[in-house]
């Protein structure tokens, strides 16, 4: 049994003498003795590490690893420098907490702040806080961002990812306020319904580009509708795009937001993630969550701190507009590393291919008879109707090793590529399928 | 330290992609930024020792004893990094199909198993990101129950003003009134307050048992049937489940809903702040409304965050069930209420603590009548304390304590740190007392001083510019 | 602790100085001097309307957040921008730092002259 413990009996015997008890139970006098568990758990008995790790290790075994992912939707696969792993693993790094006390955690806050640089780069936006769960929580708190007293309604267009848009409602429905949502228009938001629905009420407007269905949406004409409208634009937008496409910034948005998965997180079935958020200086104070400040000490050297602590839920309690307080540190740190490793280049790069490869991909598929649904521009999904049955087609692929396009409700297949998907795979993929059907 | 774009050089870096294999396809000029993002350029040489040398800036449980309470700072086993890092789990796509993620599932389904046994609760769910997050999912299972019978007049929860701020920040996300009630000397719920507070518009109670103080509250069966027969439900926040897992269940003491923070009670790490994991338990009536994952159920309250929540910090306390074990569970919680017992009785020899008697997993210490009558705070001693290599305790927390310093060692501490660090915290005394107004330079050993928060926080600087880096040349 | 004779006085501690068509408001030296360094006030909008004895604004500290209470009632016709801005001048200079300016207010029960404010804080810093 591995217990992690560092008493042994003699010292716990010194120990319940000093404290004149006998047992470690007699320090629990004050719980009802009838509440007391009388048996012992119903768990399986405690391992050893070496059996843990086998268990893990099966359980992990019964996972399919695919060797080749045309899967996105969401979740991205990207190459993931050596260095970030190494980097993440550093003990020190792993078993901080928060960093409350400044002077000692400098290394923790002054990556944080590093963090927030880069995705204030990659966003164009102004200020970004230290990050948030995941980009469907962010999009939420971005929505909550721009809610007051009199406008409460949140428009979303139906074209986000169908994730993000359940989470948005789950907060909304929470907190007594509404969403609004908008159709789509040949894979892109209607521009028309948009404008239509904006109203005095209307606190934001919340548009993904590239949307789920990889098209670049025109987030000016959004910015357009919702500060007509006098409402904020909130842009969802996807990191590593980010790199190549105009910034929400420079579209008129007040807030961007997005997933940060790309940045370096394996897939890891979904989770832990991280939630960016950036906005214009004006909406500073209302960002929800850790933000990272520089400052001096007394002698004047530069130090940096939480700071605007304020606005957060260990000070104003019911005041608070949101009960955050973690932020996911180790996932920043891994897009901070991911971000300076690439390098401005290395990221343009790997958008650049992204792009290439994708268009490559959709070029092939069509030949194959996958026609591509929508007309818009797309950066690295897209979506094709299916000319087979698509659970076949996904069977022949995955008894392929290849994990195919996702399988949306109305029988099409949103289709991803990377940087990692090389054109042998391409060309292996789609000449198996042209073989096959 | 130098900031790492203060160390880019245009054309450094290492190449960590191949050229592009297929044709280059250019997107409209149109759809491109002006700019391009100024990201660092930097060797991997010089990256390596930029974090290498932030690591050193930092301070973890691996550095030393970090009795941060409420926190729960415990040992992190390497053995559910080395499970998180399988390839198995980490490189599986979220939207897999099911039948090539059945690891992944019984990751889940064992975890959530275990949990509702270790609590006394029905179902769970492992979705939430964090203890915030948990609260938030908790109090909406709350909120929809009450929905669901009709009673659309219940919008207000009880919070003791002994809580963590996080539970009236969650009732408001909640749309719910906040009701404070104050708590009796000692910490406990005031039963009278309380019995004045519930009524018909009583959603439910939120209260951490161990309470804030680190005590257990004797009435806890009263309070929750006062609750119940005023038709609320009760909230547990699992922050200090660690010294009773095993030994009383939330369950057994009329809680219908609860959430769990696993980096805490579970040994998964805090990352400097995060990733974390909120499970939430309830009780089989409440189990419909649980939010929902890949199918969307009737009843349930909705998504809480994307997929299947912070998998790889699941299977870390995964992990960490199955190394302990039925044995280990208690017998951790045991010895975290024996260490803080023994710790809070060597540091009672100049410390005044809150409450006098046992304490379960931390206790309270206030250093009012020193601020009064010698001139150091709270604040002074813990950052007399980081001069010493030692994390101080939670400053500041409970609020209903003036001067407060929380303690929490944890069971992974020996009786020789303990002892070691308590000597430490009576010498810093000592040197506050013979020199009050020394200690309002500490620390002088850490690589800055004291920040300024003042000015951080009237003119924020919150990013990089380059501007800046000149004007400091 | 500075309580210019001119002013009145609320028991959460904002000041008045009314010229009977309108008033500005501000928060007191004692006030100030509590609550430490301020960092940010959130300010009223014009147009708002105050009800006496409810919070209208709220000023922060590093460690804080603490309510306004309108000591009137009325509608804010003017805000004083420059404190969003320069939030340290309601700790340099509290009486000249207003926050609003008020017009067509009614003022709240129990304001106080400047002699009962000096005693009522004496009384409640012991």
């Amino acid at each position: 049994m591995g217990s992690y413990l560092s008493v042994n009996d003699a010292d716990r015997k010194v120990m319940l003498e000093r404290l004149g008890v006998s047992s470690v139970m007699d320090l629990y006098r004050d719980v009802p003795q009838d509440l007391i568990l009388d048996k012992p758990l119903g768990l399986p008995e405690g391992k050893a590490e070496m059996q843990v790790g086998r268990v893990m290790k099966e359980l992990a075994g019964e996972n399919r690893v695919y060797g080749t992912v045309f899967r996105g939707a969401g979740a991205y696969r990207h190459y993931i420098p050596a260095i970030v792993d190494q980097v993440a693993a550093k003990e020190t790094f792993l078993t901080a907490y928060t960093p409350y006390q400044a002077e000692i955690s400098q290394g923790v806050l002054q990556s944080i702040f590093e963090y927030q640089t880069m995705i204030c780069e990659l966003t164009g936006m102004e200020v970004s806080n230290a990050s948030v769960y995941d980009g469907a929580t962010a999009a939420a708190e971005a929505a909550a961002m721009c809610r007051d007293r009199k406008k409460k309604t949140v428009i979303v267009s139906e074209t986000v990812n169908p994730e993000v848009l359940a989470v948005m409602k789950t907060y909304s429905w929470a907190s007594d306020n509404e969403i609004v949502t908008v159709p789509a228009k040949d894979g892109v938001t209607d521009m028309d319904k948009l404008l239509s629905a904006a109203g005095a009420d209307t606190a934001a407007v919340y548009v993904q580009s590239p949307n789920y269905y990889g098209c670049i949406e025109d987030l000016e004409a959004a910015a357009k509708i919702a500060h007509d409208a006098g409402a904020k634009l909130i842009a969802g937008v996807q990191p590593i795009a980010q790199a190549i496409l105009k910034t929400p910034y420079e579209c008129g948005a007040d807030i961007a937001v997005g997933e940060g998965q790309p940045l370096g997180l394996p897939l890891s079935y979904g989770g832990p993630y991280l939630g960016f958020m950036a906005c214009t200086k004006e909406m500073m104070r209302k960002l929800p969550g850790r933000i990272v400040g520089k400052t001096a000490d007394e002698k004047g050297n530069a130090a940096y701190v939480l700071t605007l602590q304020a606005r957060e839920q260990h000070i104003r309690r019911e005041k608070a507009s949101s009960n955050i307080c973690s932020n996911e540190a180790l996932c920043a740190l891994r897009a901070a590393v991911y971000m300076a490793a690439m390098g401005r280049e290395g990221i343009w790069e790997a958008a650049r291919q992204c792009v290439s490869k994708a268009h490559y991909l959709q070029g092939k598929l069509a030949e194959a008879g996958f026609e591509r649904k929508y007309s818009g521009e797309f950066f690295h999904e897209f979506v094709t109707s299916c000319p087979y049955d698509t659970n076949e087609v996904m069977k022949v692929l995955s008894d392929n090793d290849i994990l195919g396009g996702l399988v949306l409700d109305g029988g099409e297949i949103l289709w991803c590529a990377t940087e990692m998907n090389t054109k042998e795979e391409i060309d292996r993929m789609v000449s198996l399928l042209k073989e096959v059907f | 330290m130098k900031l790492i774009f203060e160390k880019s050089r245009p054309g450094t870096g290492n190449q960590y992609i191949p050229a592009c294999d297929t044709a280059v396809y250019e997107l409209d000029a149109s759809f491109l930024r002006e700019q391009e993002a100024a990201l660092p350029e930097i060797s991997e040489n010089d990256l390596s020792r930029h974090y290498s040398e932030l690591e050193r800036r930092a301070y973890g449980v691996n550095n030393g004893f970090y009795p941060l309470g409420s926190c729960t700072m415990k040992y992190n086993p390497k053995i559910n990094e080395a499970a998180a890092a399988l390839e198995g789990f980490a490189d599986i796509h979220p939207l897999q199909p099911e039948d090539t993620v059945r690891g992944c599932r019984k990751v889940l389904e064992l975890t959530e198993k275990y949990l509702c046994e270790i609590t006394g609760m029905d179902a769970m769910t492992l979705a939430p990101a964090a203890g915030a997050h948990g609260e938030f999912t908790g109090m909406m299972l709350i909120r929809k129950y009450h929905e669901m019978r009709g009673d659309s007049k219940r919008n207000k929860v009880i919070v003791p003003d002994s809580s963590h701020g996080t539970n009236p920040a969650t009732g408001t996300m909640n749309g719910m009134q906040v009701v404070s009630i104050p708590s009796t000397e000692d910490g406990y719920v005031d039963l009278e307050k309380l019995r004045e507070a519930v009524n018909d518009e009583t959603a439910g109670l939120m209260l951490t048992n161990p309470n804030t103080l680190g005590l257990f509250d004797k009435n806890i069966c009263e309070i929750t049937k006062i609750v119940h027969e005023a038709g609320g439900l009760c909230y547990y926040d699992g922050a200090n489940m660690n010294p009773i897992m095993g030994i009383v269940r939330p369950g057994d003491m009329g809680f219908d809903c609860i959430h769990l923070n696993l980096h805490k009670t579970f040994s998964t790490p805090h990352g400097g702040g995060g990733p974390g994991a909120g499970a939430v338990g309830c009780k089989e009536f409440l189990a419909g409304y649980l939010p929902y994952d890949n199918e969307i159920t009737e009843n349930s309250c909705g998504k809480v965050r994307s997929f299947h929540g912070s998998f790889l910090v699941i299977v870390k306390a995964l992990a960490y069930i199955l190394s302990l074990g039925k044995e280990g569970i208690p017998e951790s919680a045991s010895m975290a209420v024996l260490n803080a017992n023994y710790f809070k009785a060597l540091l009672s020899e100049k410390y005044t603590m809150a409450n006098e008697g046992f304490c379960m997993h931390e206790f309270v210490m206030t250093l009012e009548k020193e601020q009064k009558e010698y001139g150091f705070s709270a604040l002074d001693i813990a950052k007399g304390l980081l001069d010493n290599g030692i994390h101080p305790p939670t400053m500041y927390f409970p609020l209903i304590v003036h001067e407060a310093l929380m303690a929490e060692p944890t069971e992974t501490e020996s009786r020789q740190t303990l002892e070691e660090a308590a000597r430490i915290f009576l010498d810093v005394y000592d040197e506050a007392m013979r020199d009050p107004q020394s200690m309002q330079q500490k620390p002088e050993k850490t690589v800055v001083g004291r920040p300024d928060e003042v000015l951080a926080a009237r003119k924020p600087v919150l990013r990089w510019q380059e501007e800046e880096a000149e004007d400091e040349v | 602790m500075n309580t210019p004779a001119e002013l009145k006085y609320t028991k959460t501690h904002e000041w008045i100085s009314g010229d009977g068509g309108s008033c500005l408001i501000g928060i007191t030296d004692y006030a100030q001097d509590q609550l430490g360094s301020l960092v940010f006030i959130n300010l009223p909008m014009e147009g708002d309307e105050l009800t006496a004895g409810e919070a209208f604004c709220d000023v922060e500290s590093v460690k804080a957040a603490s309510d306004v209470i309108a000591p009137v009632s009325g509608t804010v016709a003017e805000v004083n921008e420059e404190l969003a801005d320069a939030p340290e001048k309601l700790n340099e200079d509290p009486y000249g730092a207003w926050i609003c300016r008020v017009e067509d207010y009614t003022p709240g029960e129990e304001l106080m002259d400047a002699e009962a404010y000096a005693a009522f804080c004496e009384e409640e810093q012991e």
